[in-house]
């Protein structure tokens, strides 16, 4: 299923799904592609906890002040997005945020995005296209991101050297299969991403020539 | 034990309690700041204050605030934010907001995977 549950009790998490009181920094990844290419899967498999669900509001603010005077009610469009949490030591916490599907809820794209590490786009290769979306928003936005191939069950894992062009991709974008199902393989494409980023910002520096 | 009011409708108090604060006037407040209680609910806070004090007596981020409280995540923040000033929460800062995240951030977060696999 492509969405996670809501929350059914006020009480709070238990106490096994509570982070340490050590946590002192966040960071975050952004997780897209198309409707059903497996984005609450693949949070599921790594999270350490249910995937949750919240709402962010898009306010008539948003649509230029000059209007609000004119609409007598409070017009607000809301969506959900899931997301998930992995405790990376005492003192770090990453969360991995779904950016919903669709088009229209693009809105909450930029701000799931701001301040993120980077971002991952799971293409399903039975439908290339629900994912193109996704990958001109991350590329119009300068963000690392890394194509990850979800290798659903009886699916053929395609060979990168003809997803690339098929999604158009820059030849510096990394493309991975996975299963989302399995999470050792989600890990797996996120660490992509993380090394991708460091080689990216910080290249190896030369060794020095040996005498 | 977190706070139940009964028959209370959480958008339209939500929406008193913020007085229409959509987000956070003066504080960066993001979906994964850690906020942390400074003190245990007391005598007079308003339901939906005791309701975060309770759920941050352990570090808890701002959207799963959100998802427990089943609030959108912009009247959250708005009232962390009536929280911080009062000095009743702690906000703990989120990792890069800047561009580019440090190499010892990125080194972190890549042990922390590996420790995953």
């Amino acid at each position: 299923m492509d969405s996670a549950r809501r929350y059914e009790h006020e009480d709070g998490p238990d106490s096994g799904d509570r982070l340490p009181s050590t946590v002192e920094q966040s960071v975050k990844i952004w997780i897209g592609g198309g409707l059903g290419v497996g984005k609450t899967t693949f949070i599921a498999s790594v999270s350490e906890i249910d995937p949750l669900s919240t709402e962010a509001a898009m306010t008539d603010l948003s649509l230029g002040l000059d209007d609000v005077t004119l609409v007598p009610d409070k017009v607000t469009t809301t969506v959900a997005f899931d997301f998930g949490r992995i405790t990376l030591n005492k003192r770090l916490v990453l969360y991995l945020f779904g950016a919903p599907g669709q088009e229209r809820f693009r809105f909450v794209w930029d701000d799931l995005l701001a301040g993120s590490l980077g971002a991952v786009v799971i293409v399903d290769t039975r439908r290339l296209d629900t994912s193109f979306e996704a990958i001109d928003f991350l590329e119009s936005k300068g963000a690392r991101f890394v194509v990850a191939v979800n290798s659903f069950e009886g699916a053929q894992r395609f060979p990168v050297e003809k997803i690339r062009p098929a999604l158009a991709l820059s030849d510096h974008v990394p493309i991975v299969n996975f299963d989302a199902r399995n999470p050792s393989e989600c890990s797996s494409v996120l660490l992509k991403l993380m090394e991708d980023l460091q080689t990216t910002l910080y290249p190896p520096t030369a060794l020095p020539e040996r005498p | 034990m977190s706070e139940r009011v009964p028959g209370e409708n959480p958008p339209d108090r939500l929406y008193v309690l913020t007085g229409g604060r959509t987000e956070p006037a003066t504080t960066r407040i993001e979906l994964i700041t850690i906020v942390v209680a400074r003190s245990a609910p007391q005598l007079g806070d308003p339901p939906e204050w005791r309701r975060i004090l309770n759920l941050c007596s352990s570090p808890m981020s701002v959207a799963e605030l959100g998802a427990y409280l089943r609030w959108p995540v912009g009247p959250v923040a708005v009232l962390v934010e009536d929280l911080l000033k009062k000095q009743r929460v702690e906000a703990r800062a989120p990792g890069p907001t800047a561009v580019l995240p440090d190499r010892a951030l990125i080194q972190e977060v890549m042990d922390g995977l590996r420790a995953t696999l």
